[in-house]
């Protein structure tokens, strides 16, 4: 090592500018790269909805697709109907589960699906006509064995017969909790009912072990015990009158949800913001 | 290491003195990322990127770095290299970057980029080095691919998600071994991986440290 390199001079100077460059390069990456990833992620999250739909093949151009067959509403929880306070395409219900504001706190017994706050309102997406949707994507998220995890379930526009489920963000192991994932598995939803009455908000849909004997039970995953009831209850959770069930109940008694305010606003319109 | 040629730099931490194998580093990470070939490819190539340049950019500063602060110093430098990696992977292979998701991250940890920008960076030509960083990328590689081959191939039954053995989820005959899937597996795999390697090249023993005593006959243990 050459001589003088240890004086405090030396030591400031060449820890200064290393700060300098690598800063310099770190923050290019990230500036130059952030629109390339925002659209992956964008791009994810559609191609997801049009899997859950059963539109997607692969190939397609999922922008082109999204666009023409989905529309995107805010809907608040409590009463099912359509609001007009968030723009649909930037609204992020995790997000705001955590502000006071547009979140709740959930206490003990009714916090199923294991996470201590839920938002509000929260984004469907509706495919085909938004007046009358051949089918509505839900997102639903709750805790797994490993973690949290994150899906959407399409309901027809009957408000009560699953088309297919998936999940797009999950930790579960692989070859066992992760076949949530498993086309074979997913296709076993189709036709399912939620609600086994007329008017009744708690859902009757569960996973059970052993084998599907009615349209209320999908089989479990073999070996993931703890998977399956973490679908289960966030099945139950999201379908309840906690989440979606006055919503969907409109569809149901074939009185779709009104809008909260302006009718006249049409989010085809409005660009990501 | 006395002579330094660039065949021997490149080639050597392949079998000879791989840094998983024998050097026993970053093991960590090929417990975690072996799941399934192609995750294991990406994790390889983003490996191979940060310790070529980061011993790059060592060597190339290695005599105005003050001893003190080299290790920061090193840091620094593979720390920044891992967050591009990171960023490059999130914007242009977004699935895999899903798939590793913290792992890459934790390239920054991996004690392979770190040991071998201080032993040897530090003490060597920037061509070297990068050549050195190269040659030890690709031997972690090695190790990560033929984990990742048996862990996928048995555990899921594809290799590069091709499926070979047709398991009974999908309608086909073959059980998956789930360990295999679980990072544990990865410690058995190693472990035989080792064994074979010292085999072939029984240089590779190391000394026992001491003796052992046979203190107990068989029959008295009984």
């Amino acid at each position: 090592m050459a001589q003088g390199n240890n004086s405090i001079k030396k030591v400031l100077i060449v820890a200064f500018s290393l700060c300098i460059v690598c800063s310099v390069i770190v923050s290019t990456a990230a500036v130059a790269l952030r629109p390339a990833q925002q659209l992956n992620q964008e791009l994810d999250r559609k191609t997801n909805i049009l899997n859950v739909a059963r539109l997607y093949e692969p190939g397609m151009d999922v922008e082109e697709a999204f666009s023409t067959q989905i529309t995107a509403r805010v809907v608040e929880l409590e009463t099912g109907e359509y609001s007009d306070q968030f723009d649909p395409d930037t609204y992020d219900g995790f997000e705001a589960a955590r502000d006071p504001a547009t979140g709740r706190t959930l206490s003990g017994e009714r916090d199923i699906a294991g996470f201590s706050r839920v938002e509000k309102f929260a984004t469907v997406y509706l495919v085909g006509d938004p007046e009358n949707p051949d089918q509505i994507v839900l997102p639903i998220r709750g805790q797994g064995l490993w973690g949290r995890m994150m899906g959407f379930l399409s309901v027809e526009g009957d408000g009560n017969t699953i088309v297919s489920i998936t999940y797009y963000d999950h930790a579960e192991t692989p070859g066992l909790g992760a076949e949530v994932n498993n086309p074979r598995w997913q296709a076993q939803w189709e036709g399912k009912k939620i609600y086994s009455e007329e008017g009744d908000l708690s859902p009757e849909i569960h996973l059970t072990k052993g084998g599907a004997s009615n349209e209320y039970e999908v089989d479990a995953l073999s070996g993931a015990t703890l998977t399956s009831n973490g679908v289960t209850n966030m099945l139950q959770f999201w379908l309840s009158e906690e989440g979606f069930a006055p919503y969907l109940a409109k569809f149901r008694s074939g009185t779709e949800p009104s809008d909260a305010e302006d009718t006249e606003t049409d989010f085809d319109d409005v660009e990501g913001a | 290491m006395a002579d330094v040629n660039a065949k021997g730099v490149l080639t050597a931490p392949i079998f000879k003195n791989n840094p998983i194998a024998l050097q026993i580093l970053g093991i960590c990470s090929a417990l975690a990322v072996t799941t399934s070939m192609s995750v294991s490819l990406v994790m390889s190539l983003a490996v191979i990127f940060v310790t070529s340049f980061s011993n790059l950019f060592v060597s190339l500063i290695r005599n105005h770095i003050p001893s003190s602060i080299r290790i920061i110093v090193q840091m620094t430098i593979i720390a920044s290299l891992v967050i591009v990696v990171d960023q490059i992977l999130k914007a242009y292979a977004y699935e895999m970057s899903k798939q590793l998701s913290v792992f890459v991250g934790l390239i920054i940890t991996n004690c392979i980029v770190m040991g071998r920008a201080e032993g040897f960076a530090m003490s060597n030509t920037p061509g070297m080095s990068f050549l050195d960083g190269i040659g030890n990328g690709l031997g972690y590689s090695f190790v990560l691919m033929v984990v990742g081959f048996f862990r996928e191939l048995l555990g899921a039954g594809s290799v590069f998600g091709f499926t070979v053995l047709p398991t009974i989820q999908n309608g086909g005959w073959y059980v998956p071994n789930g360990l295999l899937l679980l990072p544990p597996s990865a410690f058995f795999i190693i472990g035989l991986l080792i064994w074979v390697l010292r085999s072939v090249n029984p240089e590779q023993v190391e000394e026992n440290e001491f003796k052992m005593k046979h203190n107990t006959k068989p029959k008295e243990a009984v």
